[in-house]
């Protein structure tokens, strides 16, 4: 193999993977204050379709960067009222988020399939995406209100009666997620594709969400295991074009099974759980129980 | 601002409220929905005509919403055991797929048969092959407490691309063109249709046994007090000895079976073969209906039916309003934040001060 095909397959992984890297990490810190969202595919759809849409409308970028991200936030807004105040099954509520999505993104781009668009320079977003993972990271484990967060989604009624505010703290990670899932989107349509079609997130909130508990919730590892899954996606391709007789689907269910693997490691063993993933994960906090 | 809102939690846990929410919801999600009628320019009633009534105005429209009612209503029936069990089990799609192949794969290894026992032996392996793709999360949880939420959404997808291996590759219909589909089962492995000239098919017949034998069990048998009790508290459950880790693995291999049976009724039934995309979405929209119908069998019944009926009403509105069929799956999602939300009322009197 040559240099020049080894830093051009680099470039598409760096280019394919960065939505993976944006909605793991919205996903990371959401879980990290207790919530489960299973809503990243619906998030990433709008998201994408809201910032295409807005662009063809009003060709300007940061308009339609600007309602992208809005969309996230009142998507996930409304997810965060359901589940916060109206203490809603987290999956439930996740599920019906991402189904709303989906329908609601095709709904409203529906006439703007097929309609060329100018798209956004992809390398901007990978620098921020890595820049984001850093922040993250930091923010998580080097601040004080990263330390709220992480003691909300550790034990919610011990953060509680120590004075901090439950529900407020997880409004706010519910709605970075949500913007970050719409960012990935927005990548998608404008970046990476350019161009709007049904359902082009292909799956890939569903690999984002299998992603946080492939890096059993540590920021660093997400982004690794995100150029992981993402290299072994275009490495698939690259392997059949140079006749390797393995079945790319085979390929394909690798990040899956990994992460079920992962799973199985970290839980099979009750300290490891404890260190690993967010204790309040997916349990809802009412005040007055 | 100060919330002037105060919650108390009920005592009198209202039964009324319980089975009127579903239709609140549903009366809620056509108000929201006759907006977004009226922001696409189209005209909410007409709009609605197209969308509940006309799919049902003919012979054919109901045999299709029969059609689409059962792998719902099954699916859903056999969901309602984990989730009685507060178990979440959200990978049916995965074991509706895994059904489809094993059963399809029974059809299309006896590809010449002419024998009445092809379809008994589909449907059997359907059914194993639902339940051996539950048992996979079962064994994880309770073997090494690994969480069945995310263990069985993963194994979905890995049960897709192992469909997808078959159709593109071992089992590809050589006289198909290159296309990614099986050869089309014999006749004596296809599902007879109830009346000729329709799709509905006896899977109609499976549903109402299965929605039968579940009431029973619910309601006559100590199994199913086993379930109520443990998902009520699971702590009484223990207190009284209930063998935790059995009552997982039998919810979970009765829902997969029902899956699997969903999936093998589809490709013997309507589909005929094996492809890429033999489910729109029913393991996950069986959730959904399971739910709406309060995990109570017979309301399991009527919601598959309204759900069915979203799904046909989402192609007529592709068809005659020019909208894209995923509008159903708006209507889907939006009646299943209303019902969440309704249930909230049935747990909480307010108090505005």
């Amino acid at each position: 193999m040559s240099i020049e095909l080894i830093i051009g397959i680099l470039n598409i992984v760096l280019i394919s993977t960065t939505p993976l890297v944006f909605a793991g990490i919205g996903e990371l810190v959401t879980e990290k204050s207790g919530v489960l969202n299973l809503g990243l595919e619906g998030l990433m759809l709008v998201g994408a379709v809201t910032g295409f849409i807005t662009l063809v409308i009003t060709g300007n970028y940061f308009y339609s960067l600007f309602l992208s991200i809005i969309s996230g936030v009142i998507l996930s807004g409304i997810f965060a009222f359901l589940v916060l105040n109206l203490m809603t099954n987290q999956i439930a509520t996740g599920l019906a988020l991402t189904i709303f999505g989906i329908g609601l993104s095709a709904m409203l781009g529906k006439k703007f399939g097929g309609t060329p668009i100018d798209g956004l320079n992809p390398y901007y977003f990978i620098v921020i995406s890595f820049l984001l993972v850093f922040f993250v990271a930091y923010f998580l484990s080097k601040t004080k209100t990263g330390l709220i967060v992480r003691a909300v989604g550790e034990n919610h009624n011990s953060a509680y009666a120590l004075g901090y505010n439950v529900i407020k703290t997880r409004y706010l990670t519910i709605i970075f997620g949500g913007v970050m899932s719409s960012l990935a989107g927005y990548y998608i349509s404008i970046c990476y594709a350019p161009m709007w079609q049904e359902g082009m997130t292909a799956g890939r909130g569903w690999i984002a969400l299998a992603l946080v508990v492939f890096a059993t919730w540590k920021p660093w590892r997400l982004l690794v295991g995100a150029y992981i899954f993402g290299g072994v996606a275009i490495m698939q391709m690259n392997l059949q074009a140079i006749g390797v007789k393995l079945p790319g689907q085979f390929f394909n269910m690798m990040p899956y099974l990994a992460t079920i693997i992962v799973l199985v490691f970290i839980s099979s063993n009750k300290l490891r759980l404890k260190l690993s993933a967010p204790s309040s994960l997916n349990i809802p906090f009412a005040k007055n129980q | 601002m100060v919330f002037l809102i105060r919650l108390q939690l009920r005592e009198d846990y209202s039964n009324l409220i319980f089975y009127l929410s579903p239709l609140v919801a549903v009366a809620l999600t056509l108000f929201f929905g006759s907006f977004i009628f009226l922001i696409l320019d189209l005209s909410p009633i007409e709009s609605f005509k197209i969308f509940f009534i006309s799919p049902i105005s003919n012979s054919y429209g109901i045999s299709e919403l029969f059609v689409k009612a059962t792998p719902l209503a099954i699916i859903a029936l056999g969901l309602s055991y984990c989730f009685k069990n507060n178990i979440y089990n959200i990978g049916a799609e995965g074991q509706l797929t895994m059904g489809a192949i094993f059963g399809g794969g029974i059809g299309l290894l006896f590809n010449d048969s002419t024998s009445i026992f092809l379809l008994p032996l589909m449907i059997l392996f359907g059914a194993i092959g639902g339940a051996f793709w539950a048992t996979i999360p079962a064994i994880l949880k309770t073997k090494f407490n690994t969480n069945e939420i995310l263990t069985s959404l993963m194994l979905t997808y890995v049960a897709l691309f192992i469909l997808d291996y078959f159709v593109v590759g071992p089992w590809k219909d050589p006289a198909g063109y290159g296309l990614p589909k099986s050869m089309p089962f014999p006749d004596a492995g296809r599902l007879p249709v109830l009346i000729d000239g329709l799709r509905v098919h006896i899977g109609v017949y499976f549903a109402f046994i299965i929605c039968l034998i579940t009431y029973i069990i619910y309601n006559k048998t100590l199994f199913g007090f086993k379930l109520k009790v443990t998902g009520l508290s699971s702590k009484a459950s223990q207190y009284a000895g209930f063998k935790y880790k059995k009552l997982i693995f039998y919810t979970f291999i009765i829902s997969g079976a029902c899956a699997g049976l969903a999936g093998l009724f589809e490709v013997s039934g309507p589909i005929g073969l094996l492809y890429r995309d033999i489910s729109p979405n029913y393991g996950f929209t069986a959730i959904i209906v399971a739910f709406l119908g309060r995990l109570n069998p017979f309301g399991i019944i009527l919601s598959s039916l309204l759900i069915a009926l979203t799904y046909l009403g989402a192609e007529d509105a592709q068809l005659f309003l020019k909208i894209p069929s995923a509008v159903g799956f708006v209507f889907q999602g939006l009646v299943l934040f209303f019902l969440l939300g309704t249930d909230f009322l049935n747990k909480y009197k307010l108090f505005i001060k």
